[in-house]
């Protein structure tokens, strides 16, 4: 047990509480950044010269923009008075002289409004000194053009393993990126005020570091900075460094011309400049028993960083960290490295890394089974971690047991059993439509990988009346942080939700706090929420007992009222307690503070236990796959997963659906495509807008979701027993994958292993049937992109 | 200038110092309600979604849901519409917001005020009823809320199943629904208009006739109707037209009749209205609607509009071609009506002339027996098709006597594919004749490869779609009286 993890009777955590913000994002009138900017008197507008090359030294000629009417400044490299860098790493130059991809902003024009600033922009004058440039992964690693440290996971004798496995398998793929398309493009508002401090409101995940870069580059001290952050209209990754750069050039803007100065992307500028989630290229060989288990991983995984640094280092070592899934792999030997190439700077993204490495598992196991002939259900389950065993990277597995049970109720509600029957019914009975069911499970790491990362701090004032208003670190994208911290707040202090209002964040309140990221803000900034509380109640609780007459250790605070313990007849409110400690001169607002215990990480080895626990969670999926065209649909999912005591069910079971849906968005429909060709647009996005990068909508939802929280769930290590939630349902959208790729098998023979391509769209899933259907045939020969006559009638169904 | 306004949440606003081409989202939002968001600015996300009082076949309004970026809010003079701050506040929620936002509807919120907007389009729809029986449609909840009303708003947060869940629960408007008893009163009129800022105009003329002597005058003109492809042009690629004629009102245009031979549909009908004037009377239409954009692209585009830019891509020929479509041209010298079989000439070239505009398709009569839609694309809701195939085909007495087959996205213009129904016409309408027409039809045209598909993959699409109509079909359908 752990004070931490306790709660008492009747707590608000863990009741239903809509969205903080639901009534004013159903009417319109909650605020986001840019909408404040469209109220602001005065403001000017920023819009980026863009590069049309993907490298190249840039020469700029800014003057033709003056020219413009409406025009106020063009802010250049020369303008910068500290760092020219939009990062932490110093390899991000703000206004570059070599433009690094196709989209690179070079300077930024300041406009009266967006149309004089667009004019002004088209009117830059740019000439490009085109250089080589590298544009795929595997152009990277054939030129070795890598960024940032190489790592390596290892345990056992990989090779040694492998050579006495009964059956090894080898393979290589690659696993594409993902644009984060929040609804919400990136925005900044910048004003300089009379005191010479620079407000800058910014749609961002990490305030703080949004603060010091503003700082560096207009070389003033962090003092003199303050960032808010409202809401964001959706982060998943993209606000956590991204922001940086574009709020420093508000502000730098804001400072060279006295005007607030607004910068929203539009959709096509936020594409072409940001970064994604990074697209990995793998290579693997795998040792199995014949009974199944896993004997060895040996595997390299290349990750595509894009033209800078960014997260690319803790992205890469997540992945790694991740590639044992919920599986015991006694010798591994997998290797990470950065790809350097002429693209976007790929970023966090939710699940960070951790998605590409369990990609490879699950594509490890999905294609092994079958050669088997082990259910692959069943291939999952015998290679589960058991208690007492560690990662590769030498992490004991805590409540391994969790994995098996939380499997064994998912098939058992999700009626596994029966609907295989019926799916292989439909099969046999349909040649042009083919369905598959499978599951997959989760164990996903939680705590920052960089063990400092791990603390929070929050500002709690209570005021005389008894209302209470918090302050903490983390940030609101949706997820529902700020209503669950009120939740804390209010189990706290004994209060009923209503009695609890939250501030926006921002510097000046709570400093140097994390990115809201990894999953933890909940963890880390309810920590530091109770914290502050349980200060203010136990000073409170003094001023009470002296009014109930009752020793200070037997006040109890429940639903708004005070009461000592045996005296229930006799009750204060929580205002009355808060009025008499105010006239008492106790102090009735206190900074908390909390830091995750136990945590250590060595990067360079590789090795150490980076996190307080794991969030386990398993999913079923059914898919129809339509063998005319490819197009899978899902028809049907259910999810177990667990959150441990859950702080707030329903924004709890929202993230699992959000994170599913969006993680079978990554598998099967989100593409980004690059110009890979020599032509004159090589290195250009070609899905730079909604109508060609195509995310999941009411379409693709599934039409039947079922998801369950795993119950009496207590973790002992996180605020009121629960764990987090918002990266690891992602990953259950690998079922969806695993049961395209049977419905694909269904096509072919028995005991064939189907490779598939990611993102598994219409076409990549139809060139698979179209394989699985030439082995079906009797000469077998398999075919990749028939010519434009053969396979028009699918080998199965011509015998109609 | 002030005589120009729009009435927006039942105030009447006076467009003051707004540009020809200012969208009816930046004009709000500068107006200080700043609910509607930009998203995306192409009309693909529906963060910008407001509503509009337009007109219905009964002589009454339906609140109908567009996308406010893309609307030229010019074309809005004398118009009503509502956005997601009319239909409530945080104090007095509309049942719409009361419900979506109990169901855990919203996460960051940026795309509920568009939610919002669709979804209240559908609660107002005065012929939503519940289902029947307790057996809903396909896709639409059993109070007879239809799932396509959302299929233009995207959300990245919720996975979708709230707000299902919220749209399938809404129960009826109250009786003392100040929006609901709007609808029992006659839409705005069309207003005509002149507005003319910083050297670009904007004119709603009141009639073809006048409408045509303008175009005479000014062939450089740009025709507009719903601005659903034009509003994309302005927000994305800095299209500036200096002359806007706007035609979406033009009761000329607005036509929908049927008479033995022929129906003839007014082009400037939307989408929208034409699907439900026409019900079921003409299948392949039927079946092409709900895959066109998204609802509220349909609410706002017409045929006229999709066959005037000319595009290859366009949903609507390929159906069309497949119908044996003609396209009615008026100019101030008449009338003429061409094959749109022969109306492409080129690459987003067509055989109308600068002085024309595109008054009515007529789709001959009786239909074919078999007929059906067919777009590939890579997300069945709002997505841009690949390749696209209409089929019409008459089969009597078991074989083949006519076909019609139509194409999009395999060559720089829309086509028939001649050679297919060459191949298909006098010989039995079997699995034989089917695969031996599918490798004709898998050589049609000359596909490319770009980001949406490989050249392979859209050929092969073509091949297996007579395979997967002749599975789908059923065998014995013969002629469907219209």
């Amino acid at each position: 047990m752990s004070a931490l993890a306790d709660r008492p009777a009747d707590p608000v955590v863990g009741r239903r509480a809509v969205h903080e913000s639901a009534a004013l994002h159903v009417t319109g009138a909650a605020m986001y950044t840019d909408d404040l900017a469209a109220q602001t008197a005065g403001v000017l507008t920023a819009w980026p010269v863009q590069s049309t090359e993907a490298h190249a030294r840039v020469r700029v000629d800014v003057s033709p923009a003056y020219e413009v009417a409406g025009v106020v400044r063009v802010l250049t490299a020369a303008d910068v008075p500290g760092l020219n860098d939009a990062g932490v790493k110093h390899d991000e130059p703000l206004f570059p002289d070599e433009a690094m991809y196709t989209g690179h902003a070079l300077v930024w024009v300041l406009g009266e409004t967006a149309e004089a600033a667009r004019l002004g922009a088209e009117a830059v004058r740019v000439s490009y000194e085109r250089l080589p440039s590298i544009i795929t992964v595997v152009e990277a690693i054939a030129a070795e053009s890598y960024q940032g440290s190489a790592r390596t996971v290892a345990r056992g004798d990989a090779s040694a393993a492998m050579a006495g496995s009964a059956h090894v398998f080898e393979g290589v793929c690659e696993v594409g990126g993902q644009e984060h398309f929040s609804i919400e493009t990136q925005a900044s508002l910048a004003i300089l005020d009379s005191e010479g401090q620079y407000f800058v409101q910014c749609s961002t995940q990490h305030p703080s570091e949004t603060q010091e870069i503003v700082a560096h580059v207009l070389d003033v001290p962090s003092n003199r900075v303050t960032v808010q952050c409202l809401r964001m209209g959706g982060g998943f990754g993209g606000k956590e460094m991204q922001p940086h750069g574009l709020a420093a050039v508000a502000a730098l803007g804001a400072k060279l011309t006295g005007r607030p100065v607004r910068l929203r992307l539009n959709r096509t500028q936020d594409i072409t400049m940001t970064g994604k989630r990074h697209p990995f290229h793998l290579t693997w060989k795998a040792g199995f028993s014949d009974d199944g288990l896993i004997q060895a991983l040996e595997a390299t995984l290349t990750a595509d960083g894009g033209w800078s640094l960014d997260l690319s280092e803790p992205v890469l070592g997540r992945a790694l960290c991740h590639i044992d899934n919920a599986y015991w792999i006694p010798n591994v030997h997998v290797h990470g490295r950065i790809a350097k190439t002429n693209k976007t700077s790929q970023t966090a993204f939710r699940g960070f890394g951790g998605p590409q490495g369990m990609f490879l598992i699950e594509d490890v196991l999905g294609r092994a089974a079958p050669v088997l002939g082990i259910d692959p259900a069943e291939l999952r389950r015998k290679n589960f971690y058991r208690p007492g065993q560690r990662t590769p990277y030498g992490q004991l597995v805590k409540d391994a047991e969790r994995l098996p049970t939380i499997w064994a109720q998912l098939l058992d509600e999700s009626d596994f059993e029966r609907r295989r029957g019926e799916v292989a019914g439909f099969n046999a009975a349909n040649a042009d439509a083919k369905r598959g069911i499978a599951v997959t499970p989760v164990k996903f790491g939680i705590s920052f990988n960089f063990s400092a990362f791990n603390q929070a701090g929050a500002l709690v004032h209570v005021y005389k009346d008894g209302s209470v208003l918090i302050n903490h670190g983390g940030t609101e994208m949706g997820q529902g942080l700020h209503t669950k911290m009120l939740q804390v707040a209010a189990t706290a202090l004994g209060l009923r939700l209503e009695q609890v209002r939250l501030a926006p964040t921002r510097t000046d309140k709570v400093p140097n706090t994390s990115a809201t990221a990894a999953s933890s803000s909940a963890d880390l900034n309810g920590g530091a929420v109770k914290n502050a509380c349980e200060q203010i109640r136990d000073r409170m609780a003094t001023v009470a007992g002296r009014l109930l007459g009752a020793d200070e250790r037997d006040v109890r605070f429940e639903g708004g009222f005070v009461t000592a313990l045996g005296r229930f007849d006799e009750r204060l409110s929580f205002a009355e307690v808060a009025e008499a400690a105010y006239l008492q001169r106790v102090q009735l607002w206190a900074a908390g503070f909390y830091r995750t215990e136990g945590l250590h990480w060595n990067p360079d080895q590789m090795q150490g236990s980076p996190f307080k626990y794991f969030a386990y969670g398993a999913a079923v999926t059914e898919v129809e796959v339509d063998g005319f065209t490819g197009a899978p649909r899902v028809r049907r999912v259910d999810i177990v997963h667990d959150v441990g005591d859950s702080l707030s069910p329903m924004l709890d079971v929202g993230q699992i659906e959000g994170g599913y849906v969006q993680g079978v968005g990554w598998l099967t429909l989100e593409e980004l495509r690059w110009d890979e060709s020599d032509g004159p647009h090589r290195g250009r996005l070609l899905t730079q807008s909604a109508s060609t990068y195509k995310l999941p909508s009411f379409s693709e939802m599934p039409e039947e979701f079922h998801v369950r929280l795993f119950e009496n769930a207590r973790e002992d290590g996180a605020v009121y027993g629960s764990k987090a939630v918002g990266e690891p349902p992602l990953m259950l959208a690998f079922s969806a994958r695993e049961a395209i790729r049977a419905a694909v098998g269904a096509f072919g023979p028995v005991g064939r292993s189907v490779v598939l391509g990611s993102p598994a769209t219409p076409e990549t899933v139809f060139w698979a049937i179209e394989a699985a259907r030439a082995a079906a045939t009797v000469d077998g020969a398999a075919r990749q992109k028939p010519d434009h006559t053969a396979g028009l009638v699918p080998a199965a169904a011509t015998e109609g | 200038m002030d005589d120009i306004a729009v009435t927006v949440n039942g105030r009447r606003q006076p467009l003051l110092a707004v540009a020809a081409h200012t969208s009816a989202l930046d004009w709000l939002r500068e107006a200080g309600l700043s609910g509607g968001k930009e998203g995306c600015a192409e009309g693909e996300c529906g963060a910008c979604a407001m509503l509009l009082a337009t007109p219905d076949e009964r002589g009454g309004t339906a609140w109908t849901a567009v996308n406010a970026c893309l609307v030229p809010v010019a074309a809005l003079n004398g118009q009503e519409i509502v956005t997601a701050e009319g239909l409530g506040s945080p104090d007095a929620l509309h049942p719409v917001q009361e419900t979506l936002a109990e169901a855990g509807g919203s996460q960051c919120g940026y795309c509920t005020p568009g939610f919002v907007c669709s979804m209240a389009g559908e609660y107002y729809r005065s012929d939503r009823a519940p289902a029947a029986a307790g057996t809903p449609l396909p896709e639409h909840g059993p109070n007879g809320f239809d799932l396509h009303a959302l299929s233009g708003n995207l959300c990245r947060c919720t996975g979708y199943r709230p707000i299902r869940d919220a749209a399938y629960s809404l129960g009826s408007p109250p009786a003392d629904d100040e929006l609901a008893a709007r609808r029992t009163r006659p839409a705005p009129v069309a207003v005509p208009t002149d507005l003319r800022t910083g050297g670009a105009r904007f004119i709603r003329p009141a009639t073809l006739v006048e409408a045509l002597g303008v175009l005479g005058d000014a062939p450089e003109a740009l025709l507009v109707a719903g601005s659903t492809d034009v509003g994309v042009e302005v927000n994305l690629r800095g299209l500036r037209p200096q002359l806007v004629i706007a035609i979406d009102q033009l009761d000329e245009l607005r036509t929908l009749a049927v008479d033995d031979d022929v129906v003839e549909i007014g082009a400037a009908l939307t989408l929208s209205e034409v699907e439900r004037r026409l019900g079921g009377r003409v299948p392949l239409i039927a079946q092409l609607v709900p895959q066109f954009a998204s609802r509220l692209i349909r609410n706002r585009a017409t045929f006229g509009g999709n066959l005037g830019t000319g595009s290859p891509i366009g949903d609507t020929p390929p159906a069309l071609l497949a119908l044996g479509a003609r396209l009615v041209l008026a100019s101030s010298t008449g009338e003429r009506e061409v094959e749109l079989a022969d109306y492409f000439t080129g690459y987003r070239q067509t055989l109308r002339r600068p002085d024309e505009i595109i008054r009515a398709v007529r789709v001959p009569l009786p239909l074919a027996g078999i007929s059906a839609f067919h777009k590939i694309a890579k997300r069945r809701f709002d997505d841009i098709s690949s390749v696209a195939l209409g089929f019409a085909l008459d089969v009597d007495d078991g074989v083949v006597i006519s076909a019609r087959i139509g194409l999009g996205g395999v060559a720089a213009t829309p086509l028939r594919a001649l050679a297919t129904e060459a191949a298909l016409v006098g010989r039995p309408w079997n699995l034989e004749t089917v695969r031996d027409a599918s490798k004709v039809l898998a050589a049609e045209g000359t596909p490319i490869s770009d980001h949406r598909a490989s050249s392979e993959y859209r050929s092969l699409m073509l091949g297996m779609g007579l395979v997967k109509l002749y599975r789908t079909a059923p065998a014995e359908s013969r002629e469907v009286p219209a």
